[in-house]
């Protein structure tokens, strides 16, 4: 059987496809991170927290009020969003003009508190959700066995991923938000309301995580720590890619997934190591990041 | 009717004699440090392990010693504190020495995670008190590190590997393949397992290391899939036991090969759920619906938690009421005396049956051999197990010729 590097070309083969997985969670939260970086200069650590909330709000909704997967789907990053909104407006608004350590360390407080009350009122062994029915099963690549639910998160996190994206370089309401980061003054002055832009912008970042939460729940546990498990290698992903960078964001989270991946095939002790070295490298080669601008 | 009525009153008067008899014999006047018990939880309150001891173990502690005050009447007050140890063994060190230095702390208890129990095992001996480990599950406790002031009261490595391992070796599931945890409580994990399936005949294929707490299994579990082995190991614990199980659901390798998880309880069951979990075999120490008894007592927990207990909450029970026990008895609670008669007691409880505690500290009891339901045979919330076998306390944990521990003789 033809090898690569000792390994069968089939179990290689899967492995890429595990790492696109994993890439696609890392894209779409690393993509919420960058849009808030990017737009409002605040780097957002309670992000982990709402991605777990997200999942926790798919759990709620099922168990409490009987809704379904798909619904979760829409209504969970819809209250992740509301959440958010309401954090922007009660307390990061006041914090753009200062330092970006104090926006860090707000949102980091947030993600405490967040993280604490759920671990509280659910503990921390997590919540059984189990895959949709339309999901179960797998499909049988010749290569590997690919459960139906893994190519769906691939498959909805590259759309998610490409419709933001899409907004925000190519219609005009992703000029006007790109206006009013670049310059939030003159953009007020052409009637462009930018507080509320900032507002929904933040909304948006955060009912990203909250998808990823609700597409993470059938496949990961759903616990209070979910969050916090995943969040710092986001941010190394978002570093690499170029703090603010839409695109880089999606390509490294997918880059990284697959990297992370095959890491694991050839030295499972350093899979999660692999993504912080690169880290170093990029910072010490291209400070501002592999997609980056240096300002 | 009338008989019954006649049997009645003598039984009572039986009894009340019995009691007047155990009162007469009743020890000397008790005499202890502080004028007060003052026993210590000292667990992991909001991480990793939270829910395996936590708040659940504070709570068990507290019902021993009110069940203990309500039986026995003690003259003497008995206390309860708690800490959190972060999973920190520094933490949980200074914790103890503080409690015993400054609180007057007689007996520290649960003390899970291995590392911390190591801490806090040497920090007993130097302040000569009394440490009751209900948590931790290194061997080394009772092993190397063995300490005359330390009982090991639950399960260990070794108990946990061997129950599983010879029964799947005797059904022809005789290659293994591992997932362990890559840190010391895994790597000692595996290798008791190793041992013990190589002494049964068993072979092992191959193995993957996967970092604590990693979020994603999948990668992993195909290449447990591609080794063939008949039976997948998890060694690890709690988060990462619970993701394992899932992935290996979802990727179908629960249809050709067993999973066995190596340290998994009902509450990883309960949180996975037992339509992923149907099947899996594993040793517990503790099943709450095990008969009448250990069912009145975990529905009075479970009325305090709103969920059942885990083997380290009936166990912190059992160990708190047999310490009691033992200041009663002797009148003291200075530890060589109160070590002295603990030694010497048979434990009969709810948790244990004809519990001895070793010489090298272990205390043996029998072990349980469990097999998760199947969703449609559970008849009642957590009712999740069948036990497929008693294992008796002298075969269910590592014989004394075994032994590495300097303080048994030979």
């Amino acid at each position: 059987m033809s090898e690569i590097f000792g390994i069968p070309i089939q179990a290689f083969m899967g492995q890429l496809m595990l790492g696109l997985v994993n890439g696609s969670f890392y894209a779409m939260l690393s993509l919420g991170l960058a849009v808030i970086f990017g737009m409002l200069n605040i780097i957002n650590f309670a992000h982990g927290a709402l991605y777990m909330a997200g999942a926790m709000l798919a759990w709620m909704g099922l168990n409490y009020f009987g809704i379904g997967y798909w619904w979760s789907l829409l209504l969970a990053p819809l209250g992740v969003g509301i959440v958010g909104v309401i954090i922007e407006r009660s307390m990061l608004q006041w914090l753009y003009k200062l330092d970006h350590l104090y926006g860090l360390l707000l949102t980091f407080g947030l993600a405490l508190i967040l993280e604490g009350l759920f671990r509280d009122l659910y503990g921390v062994s997590g919540l059984p959700y189990s895959i949709p029915e339309e999901f179960a099963g797998a499909y049988n690549l010749g290569f590997m066995f690919l459960p139906k639910y893994r190519a769906w998160v691939i498959l909805a996190s590259l759309l998610v991923c490409f419709a933001t994206w899409f907004v925000i370089e190519k219609t005009p309401l992703g000029a006007y938000l790109r206006a009013a980061t670049e310059n939030p003054r003159l953009t007020q002055a052409f009637g462009i309301n930018v507080p509320l832009m900032v507002m929904l912008t933040y909304g948006f970042g955060v009912a990203l995580a909250g998808f990823a939460g609700v597409l993470a729940a059938p496949a990961m546990q759903v616990s209070p720590l979910m969050g916090s498990n995943l969040i710092i290698v986001v941010f190394a992903v978002v570093v690499i890619g170029g703090m603010g960078s839409i695109l880089g964001s999606i390509v490294t989270g997918l880059g990284l997934g697959v990297i992370e991946g095959l890491t694991k095939v050839f030295y499972p002790e350093a899979s999660s190591t692999v993504v912080f070295i690169i880290m170093a490298i990029v910072l010490l080669v291209r400070p501002a990041g592999l997609f980056g601008r240096e300002r | 009717m009338k008989r019954k009525l006649i049997g009645t009153l003598v039984g009572a008067a039986a009894m009340s004699m019995a009691a007047g008899q155990a009162f007469a014999q009743k020890a000397p006047a008790v005499k202890l440090s502080g004028d007060m018990v003052k026993i210590g939880v000292l667990t992991d309150m909001s991480g990793v392990y939270s829910d395996l001891g936590g708040q659940g173990s504070v709570t068990a502690a507290q019902m021993a010693i009110d069940d203990f005050k309500a039986q026995a009447k003690p003259s003497w007050k008995i206390e309860l504190v708690y800490a959190d140890h972060q999973n920190k063994a520094d933490v949980g060190s200074n914790k103890a020495r503080e409690w015993y230095d400054t609180q007057g702390v007689d007996m520290i208890t649960d003390a899970l995670n291995s590392g911390v129990a190591l801490a806090v095992s040497k920090v007993t001996l130097e302040k000569k008190r009394v440490l009751i480990d209900t948590g931790a599950a290194s061997t080394r406790l009772t092993n190397e590190d063995c300490s005359p002031n330390t009982v090991h009261y639950v399960y260990d490595t070794y108990a946990l590997a061997n129950g599983p391992v010879s029964v799947m070796i005797k059904q022809g599931k005789d290659t293994w393949y591992f997932l362990t945890a890559d840190y010391a409580f895994g790597h000692s994990l595996e290798k008791d397992a190793t041992d013990v399936i190589k002494a049964n005949g068993g072979k092992i294929l191959g193995g993957v290391r996967h970092p604590l707490n990693a979020s994603d299994f999948s990668s992993f579990l195909l290449q447990a899939q591609s080794s063939k082995a008949k039976v997948v190991a998890l060694a690890n614990a709690g988060g990462d036991t619970i993701n394992s199980i899932k992935a290996a659901n979802e990727f179908g390798l629960t249809k050709n090969q067993s999973v066995v998880g190596l340290l998994t309880t009902i509450i990883d069951i309960h949180a996975v759920g037992p339509q992923a979990t149907q099947g899996m075999m594993f040793t517990e120490g503790f099943y709450w619906n095990l008969n009448a008894e250990t069912r009145e007592w975990s529905r009075r927990f479970f009325g305090k938690m709103k969920k059942m207990p885990s083997m380290l909450h009936a166990g912190t029970y059992s160990a708190v009421m047999t310490y009691l026990k033992a200041v009663q008895a002797t009148g003291t609670d200075e530890a060589d005396v109160v070590m002295k008669q603990l030694k010497a007691t048979t434990i009969n409880d709810m948790f244990a049956k004809g519990g001895k505690i070793r010489e090298d500290g272990r205390m043996i009891h029998d072990m349980y051999l469990v097999e998760v339901k199947k969703p449609a045979e559970s008849k009642e919330p957590w009712d999740y197990y069948h036990i497929r076998k008693v294992i008796p306390a002298s075969e269910a944990f590592q014989p004394m010729s075994l032994s590495r521990c300097p303080l048994v003789k030979k």
